[in-house]
């Protein structure tokens, strides 16, 4: 009974946000309502036994991945008003239209044939979260079965930093075929 | 603690991912958009979780930790090429970047 009221409150919290994110017109305030869900999410996770994600998903994401997005919103100024004038017609309503479509056909399948999945089912993720606990069993599955994935993701992590940092660069004689010539903010910034 | 039945997650989290896939078609800021996208990653990893719960397994928790190393990495590429192009156009409007569109 107490999960079920815990798991209402978070169906509401986390879709609330999300929908508030669709008219928020700030990019600060639409990146404060992605934390909010987040936060939500993070809840849920609780729920489900899933302690360790739970805390990842606050610390990682709520926590480092918003406060870059954050910070970029602050580096390129928050007061930039976003343009809403559509170039194609009817994109709008087509998006909310088949996006509405996801929806009903996502929730409909969820509602519906979820059962087939744990037919097979051999253990319980409560007992498990109880004798080897919940850390335990994701390092151990993490470092054995998946060690090969995880080195390939730190491979994935290097190539992203060497990415951004040749992203970052700043090349005043670089001139792209078709860009604009700097302006005069940026003369004065180089 | 786990008395409601997964469907009902699933569903919330099929509903999180329509919103964010309407925000990223709706709307015109490239930041906005990309935090849309981030709410996707995020509808997906509920779904991970609750199918981590349904299987009694929890190599669904592993699958997001993959996700959320790719999501970082994502974010961290993603927000370099937008600082690059509001440098160059000073807009982080989408419609403005139609270099390669025919």
């Amino acid at each position: 009974m107490i999960a079920l009221i815990i798991f209402g409150a978070v169906f509401v919290f986390a879709l609330g946000c999300s929908i508030a994110m669709l008219f928020a017109k700030n990019a600060v305030h639409t990146a404060l309502f992605l934390v909010g869900s987040q936060v939500a999410l993070a809840v849920a996770f609780l729920l489900q036994g899933a302690h360790f994600v739970a805390a990842v998903q606050i610390i990682i994401y709520a926590g480092a991945i918003m406060v870059l997005f954050l910070f970029v919103v602050m580096l390129l100024g928050v007061d930039r008003s976003e343009v809403l004038v559509e170039p194609l017609p009817a994109q709008r309503q087509l998006a909310l239209a088949l996006g509405a479509l996801l929806a009903a056909g996502i929730t409909y399948i969820a509602l519906t044939s979820v059962d087939l999945i744990g037919a097979d089912r051999t253990q319980d993720l409560a007992a498990i979260n109880r004798n080897p606990g919940n850390v335990l069993a994701v390092a151990r599955t993490l470092f054995s079965r998946y060690l090969l994935g995880f080195e390939a993701t730190s491979v994935l992590l290097v190539a992203a930093i060497v990415g951004v940092m040749v992203l970052a660069r700043r090349v005043d004689s670089v001139t792209a075929l078709g860009a604009e010539a700097p302006s005069s903010e940026e003369r004065e910034v180089a | 603690m786990t008395e409601v039945a997964p469907g009902y997650y699933l569903a919330l989290a099929g509903l999180m991912f329509s919103i964010g896939v309407i925000g990223a078609l709706v709307r015109r800021n490239a930041i906005v958009i990309f935090m849309f996208i981030e709410l996707m990653l995020n509808a997906v990893n509920l779904m991970f979780v609750t199918f981590s719960r349904i299987r009694g397994s929890v190599d669904g928790q592993i699958l997001v930790f993959f996700v959320l190393v790719v999501a970082a990495a994502e974010a961290v590429v993603g927000l370099a090429i937008i600082l690059v192009i509001v440098r160059r156009r000073s807009s982080a409007n989408v419609d403005d970047v139609s270099l390669l569109r025919w």
